[in-house]
């Protein structure tokens, strides 16, 4: 029987979560604009990264294949002239067929050896864009890239009403890889990642899913991109290094990728951590050091992420109501 | 011509021996204990700040700071050993994150104790070989040399003959079937993570005369290691070294006669190329993932 007051308390959630969203950019500082404009970009780039490791491979190129999407963005519409709502979907577009070209080499790899692969390969890209000074810019990168077009009087020169254009964009483009997760291509994907030869053998092309994957979330990666290639202005080879690979990564791991909010609780919790109370306590040099100490804390205290929280939470406010997760949990602990 | 070649093969002599320092103790913690250390680019830069302090600040002769620094980077391993890789046995990724958040803490420290800046350290030793008209062999870049071919027999010799070497070598071909002969997984992992981190530790103190050490020195120190266990088949010390020789050769060369850029790239193009021929790289076994 569903549980009509869960569905209720869900929409009563959402609901809240929205209002708060519309609302965030009223109650915060200049700064924190910035930041939360950054930040709802950088949940595309982890929910994107979910995707691709849905088939149990874990990928150090998905920043660079980002940065695929933003050289490409910025270049169609700074060098050709075309529009940037249109050069987006183009970066979009251009990191999905990079991703298609560098299945061929990656997917012959697997586990450490596909992890280190696609950083080697991502390595390659980025130091082509440091090289060929035409038309990448070189290291210094490429700069006065053109904004985001006025849409009558609203101008989205400013961080404010740049974050309601990106929260339109990554709520649409998450949606959609909700979506792909909950059809028969995510349950391949799962299938792909725990029984990969049980799938092959029932007729699944496991090279074909896995490129999907890779496509999929490398189209997104460069969406997210594009859009902090319009918003900065500015884009060079630095910005998409393993660094900030590293940080994907950690976003995904201390959030959980068992569900698909876990990497999303991980990238704002994170954010908010080292941007907002970090910095606001005033430790600039000594910041990396707190932020490693939470890393270390966080994997020996939550092996399973933030987002093993969230059930025992809504058990805290909900009781001893049974929720399906709940079910699931007791169902387990029976067998 | 000529001796610009063979100055070129002594510099990727030296570059082969620090490089297979770093890497073998990369494949020598992951061989055991099935955790990728990223923190060991800052166990090189830790033997490396060892040197400064002791040797440029406090005026100790210089090898035995590079004692000291073998030393210090060694129980910095036991430490992680203890405090992170043991809870996190079963956890691969978690070990990784760990390994992350100890390299953030490392490198915090130098920048709090030394400053961002490059630590100049006068070498303690201007004297060099020359060998034909021209080509020359700085003393300070001969004991890296000696260093990585001494060490590393006595690590060979280590693992092939003595009793600890064998259940070393037990627990990364199988660690429960290791564990049922009697071996404790706690004292290899303690004895593996000792030896792999002083192995980078004394790389960065003798080579921290020759590179101006700076707290983010271990970023491109770990890439190429990552490189050089991959083309050599993870967990494969001997392809460890064979490969640290190739990229060496491949990068110095590359670099002498084009430039730095080339020379990273096609290091990593060749990389890809080794594992799309052959996906466990070049002395892999033929199955592991």
């Amino acid at each position: 029987v569903p549980d009509a007051r869960t569905s209720i308390w869900t929409w009563a959630f959402g609901l809240a979560l929205l209002a708060g969203l519309l609302v965030l950019p009223q109650v915060l500082s200049f700064s924190q604009r910035e930041i939360a404009v950054l930040l709802v970009i950088n949940v595309l780039v982890v929910v994107s990264y979910r995707l691709m490791t849905l088939t149990g491979e874990w990928s150090l190129g998905h920043v660079v294949l980002m940065g695929v999407g933003a050289y490409a963005s910025a270049l169609f519409s700074k060098r050709l002239g075309v529009p940037v709502p249109v050069s987006m979907l183009l970066g979009a577009v251009t990191a999905g067929v990079a991703a298609a070209a560098l299945s061929f080499p990656l997917f012959r790899m697997k586990g450490f050896y596909f992890l280190i692969g696609s950083f080697a390969a991502g390595e390659v890209i980025r130091l082509i864009w440091k090289y060929f000074t035409f038309p990448f810019g070189g290291p210094k990168g490429l700069k006065l890239i053109p904004g985001f077009p006025d849409i009558g009087p609203i101008s989205f020169f400013e961080p404010e009403t740049y974050y309601y254009l990106c929260l339109v964009v990554v709520a649409v483009s998450v949606f959609i890889l909700y979506r792909i997760e909950r059809s028969r291509i995510g349950l391949t994907f799962h299938a792909i990642h725990w029984q990969d030869k049980l799938a092959e053998s029932v007729g699944v092309d496991t090279f074909r899913y896995r490129m999907l994957a890779f496509v999929l979330a490398s189209f997104f990666a460069g969406l997210s991109g594009a859009l902090y290639a319009h918003y900065i202005g500015t884009v060079n080879p630095t910005r998409f290094d393993v660094e900030e690979m590293v940080y994907v990564l950690i976003w995904a791991i201390v959030g959980g990728t068992a569900t698909f909010y876990g990497p999303i609780v991980g990238v704002v919790v994170l954010t908010v951590i080292n941007d907002v109370i970090l910095r606001s306590l005033g430790l600039d040099e000594a910041r990396p050091m707190f932020y490693g100490a939470i890393l270390i804390a966080s994997v020996l205290f939550l092996p399973d992420g933030l987002e093993s929280l969230v059930p025992k939470i809504k058990r805290m406010f909900g009781g001893a109501k049974s929720t399906p997760d709940r079910k699931v949990a007791e169902a387990r602990e029976a067998s | 011509m000529t001796e610009l070649i063979l100055q070129t093969i002594v510099n990727a002599v030296y570059a082969a021996s620090y490089m297979s320092l770093i890497a073998v103790g990369l494949v020598l913690i992951f061989g055991v204990m099935g955790v990728i250390n990223f923190a060991h680019g800052e166990l090189y830069m830790a033997g490396a700040y060892t040197v400064v302090a002791l040797y440029s600040l406090f005026d100790w002769p210089f090898f035995v700071s590079v004692a000291a620094g073998l030393v210090f980077v060694g129980v910095l391993g036991l430490v992680m050993e203890y405090a992170l890789f043991r809870p996190l046995r079963d956890n691969p990724l978690g070990g990784l994150i760990a390994s992350i958040g100890f390299l953030l803490i490392l490198q915090t420290t130098a920048v709090l104790g030394f400053g961002v800046r490059m630590a100049f350290i006068k070498p303690p030793t201007q004297a060099k070989i020359e060998m034909f008209d021209g080509v020359v062999l700085t003393h300070q870049r001969l004991f890296v040399i000696v260093a990585a071919i001494v060490l590393l027999t006595a690590l060979y010799f280590f693992l092939r003959k003595t009793r600890f070497g064998w259940a070393m070598r037990a627990c990364a071909q199988d660690k429960e079937a290791a564990a049922l002969q009697g071996i404790s997984l706690n004292q290899v992992s303690r004895i593996a993570m000792f030896i792999g981190a002083a192995l980078a530790g004394v790389a960065g103190a003798l080579t921290a005369p020759l590179v101006s050490p700076t707290p983010y020195m271990g970023h491109s120190v770990i890439v190429t290691a990552f490189i050089i266990i991959i083309v050599g088949g993870i967990g494969q010390i001997e392809g460890a070294v064979a490969a640290a020789i190739l990229y060496a050769f491949v990068h110095t060369f590359v670099t002498t006669f084009y430039d730095g850029v080339v020379a990273d790239i096609v290091g990593l193009v060749l990389m890809l190329l080794v594992l799309v021929i052959k996906p466990t790289g070049l002395f892999g076994a033929k199955d592991r993932a």
